[in-house]
């Protein structure tokens, strides 16, 4: 029933479905072909190989729940996970509290500069992450601009170690490199508020605080939620940051994996966390959607 | 009532000074590496040591990096072609298609942003193997279009949902085809979003390491050859000039891009009466959906 390109550009006049039959089917081709092959069959190809013995080929061989009982089983993967979720909440956590007052200010204060703002808080955003990462090395690092700048000025006498390799240089990194993802989407649900509720609120003698914590917060929940989820989300997989500023003290998950992917060669061990980690997100994401829906999502 | 003004505009001075701060800190880091870049010292360490156009020089000349940057080039030419027409077609067919499948793939295309990029590279990794050309630039041009997406779809999106129904409807009832609406009439008025979602998907491929490290072959990209560098301490003023140039081409590309998308929306919205203004702010709403 396809019907040839050629046609569709004809200049007589198709019978309707004909013409539109062909037309839907050349726009839902690429992303038809994208979406079903490259994301939803490769990530189901996760899941089977997760199910897989290692013998060294490319699919494995057997089913097998094995893999999946080593990373419940074995303490090491139960301490590598609740530390990326520790170390991925805390990033979350610091990125939002911070970028709040910038997206209330960019909402309610920014006047004419709201635009120059919201193009500066964005522009770092499309910047290379390998460089923004790479940028904090060279901050903390012992011959770094940190040491050198605190000797230099006299605080202290000696450079010291502490900076770099630890897990809080990774939070700090983290946050950094993923702090202008949170603003927009709170930026976004403030801005949505009708100013009548502000009036109402201020109308009926609320004081600034508490119109701003009966009537602001709640409202603007939805944008934080996006916005801990896209923190969230890439923060908790990361292996670039603790591979580069973290050490062996802050191995993260992702880095697990790259690791089951590379030198230890176990794909299908690989996977399993890999899978492991997609059940983390999911659950993630419930939550979220559900807090959002309590919060009556506008989004 | 003057007195909660008067606090206001307080708070707003206050927050002001905050926000301030909070670009500063933004920028500071990342702009250490122009700085250092220039500094006559193999160490990134104050006090600086003199100005010096050495390290720059020793970008030219090296053939690794020429070919890491071809590499580049091409691929993110590529994944940005086709990201953009996915961008466009999944999104049209969102808006205009009225079947559940394009809102189903609308919605898988968006996917990629709550799937953390180790992920993405694994999973396309097995697949290329499978079907056989293994880690490539063809390999890495597949992951970047599935990294672009979101941003692509939802900047199409926004775009073709701010253009007022009532031309879409004008045209086809003046007997204009599917695909003559589509082309004649809606694509010419996306133009600038087109354009702007091709630089950033551009940009997204451009400056992505987490995927390509696991899909590369024998061909690094720019982000892995400096990766790559990064293990040798000699190197380090050879990768912040590398990633000045960067940081300067990426400044460029994504300040075009983002004014061409609020020209574009904005010339969109000005006819258009208030509840009409709603796409724009999905859109800046979801834009951030994406990972880098």
């Amino acid at each position: 029933m396809a019907t040839p390109m050629s046609t569709i550009v004809a200049r007589q006049p198709l019978p309707e479905s004909r013409s539109s039959t062909g037309f839907r089917l050349a726009m839902l081709l690429p992303g038809g072909l994208v979406t079903f092959f490259l994301i939803l069959f490769a990530l189901g190809l996760v899941v089977f190989l997760a199910l897989r013995g290692n013998d060294g080929s490319l699919l494995g061989a057997g089913f097998t729940f094995a893999n999946f009982i080593t990373v419940a089983s074995d303490p090491l993967y139960w301490t590598v996970t609740l530390r990326s979720l520790a170390i991925a909440g805390l990033v979350t956590l610091a990125t939002v509290v911070t970028a709040y007052p910038v997206a209330y200010y960019l909402a309610f204060h920014a006047g004419r500069r709201r635009g120059l703002l919201l193009f500066l808080v964005t522009l770092p955003f499309w910047t290379s992450y390998l460089l923004r990462v790479f940028a904090w090395k060279i901050v903390l690092a012992y011959n770094g601009v940190l040491n050198s700048a605190l000797i230099e000025s006299g605080i202290w006498s000696e450079p010291t170690l502490a900076f770099l390799n630890t897990p809080a240089a990774v939070i700090v990194t983290l946050a950094h490199a993923y702090a202008p993802f949170a603003i927009l989407p709170i930026y976004v649900a403030l801005d949505t508020i009708p100013k009548s509720l502000l009036e109402a609120a201020s109308d009926l003698g609320a004081r600034p605080f508490t119109s701003f914590r009966r009537v602001v917060l709640p409202n603007s929940m939805p944008g934080v939620l996006a916005a801990a989820l896209v923190v969230f989300v890439p923060t908790v997989g990361d292996y670039v940051t603790p591979a580069l500023v973290g050490g062996p003290a802050s191995t993260m998950i992702g880095s697990l994996i790259q690791a089951q992917f590379g030198k230890a060669n176990d794909w299908p061990f690989g996977a399993a966390l890999a899978v492991a980690v997609m059940l983390v997100i999911l659950a993630v994401v419930l939550v979220v959607r559900s807090a959002d829906r309590r919060f009556g999502s506008r989004t | 009532m003057s007195a909660a003004r008067i606090d206001a505009k307080q708070s707003g001075r206050w927050l002001g000074a905050y926000v301030l701060v909070y670009v500063i800190f933004l920028y500071l880091p990342v702009s250490l590496i122009p700085l250092f870049s220039f500094n006559d010292s193999i160490q990134a360490a104050f006090p600086l040591q003199g100005f010096t156009f050495e390290w720059y020089a020793t970008l030219s000349g090296n053939s690794a990096l020429s070919g890491a940057l071809a590499n580049s080039l091409v691929i993110g030419a590529i994944a940005a072609t086709g990201a953009t027409l996915c961008g466009i077609t999944v999104s049209y067919m969102d808006l205009f298609g009225r079947s559940p499948l394009a809102a189903t793939i609308s919605a898988i295309a968006r996917l990629p942003i709550l799937i953390p990029g180790v992920i993405v590279g694994i999973s396309l990794l097995i697949l290329v193997n499978l079907i056989g050309f293994g880690p490539s630039r063809t390999a890495i041009v597949l992951g970047h279009i599935l990294v672009a997406l979101p941003t692509t779809v939802v900047i199409m999106k926004s775009r073709f949902a701010a253009i007022p129904k009532t031309i879409h409807e004008a045209a086809l009832d003046l007997g204009a085809s599917d695909w003559t609406t589509f082309r004649r009439v809606m694509l010419p008025l996306s133009l600038p979003a087109i354009v702007s979602a091709f630089m950033l998907a551009f940009l997204t491929s451009f400056d992505e390491f987490i995927v390509a490290f696991f899909l590369a072959g024998t061909e690094p990209t720019l982000p892995l050859y400096i990766w790559s560098q990064l293990r040798f301490p000699k190197s380090l003023p050879t990768v912040m000039a590398l990633g000045t140039a960067i940081l300067a081409v990426s400044f460029v590309i994504a300040a075009i891009a983002e004014i061409l998308r609020h020209r574009g929306l904005a010339a969109a919205q000005r006819p258009v009466p208030a509840n009409l203004s709603k796409p724009e702010e999905t859109e800046r709403g979801e834009l951030q959906w994406h990972s880098t």
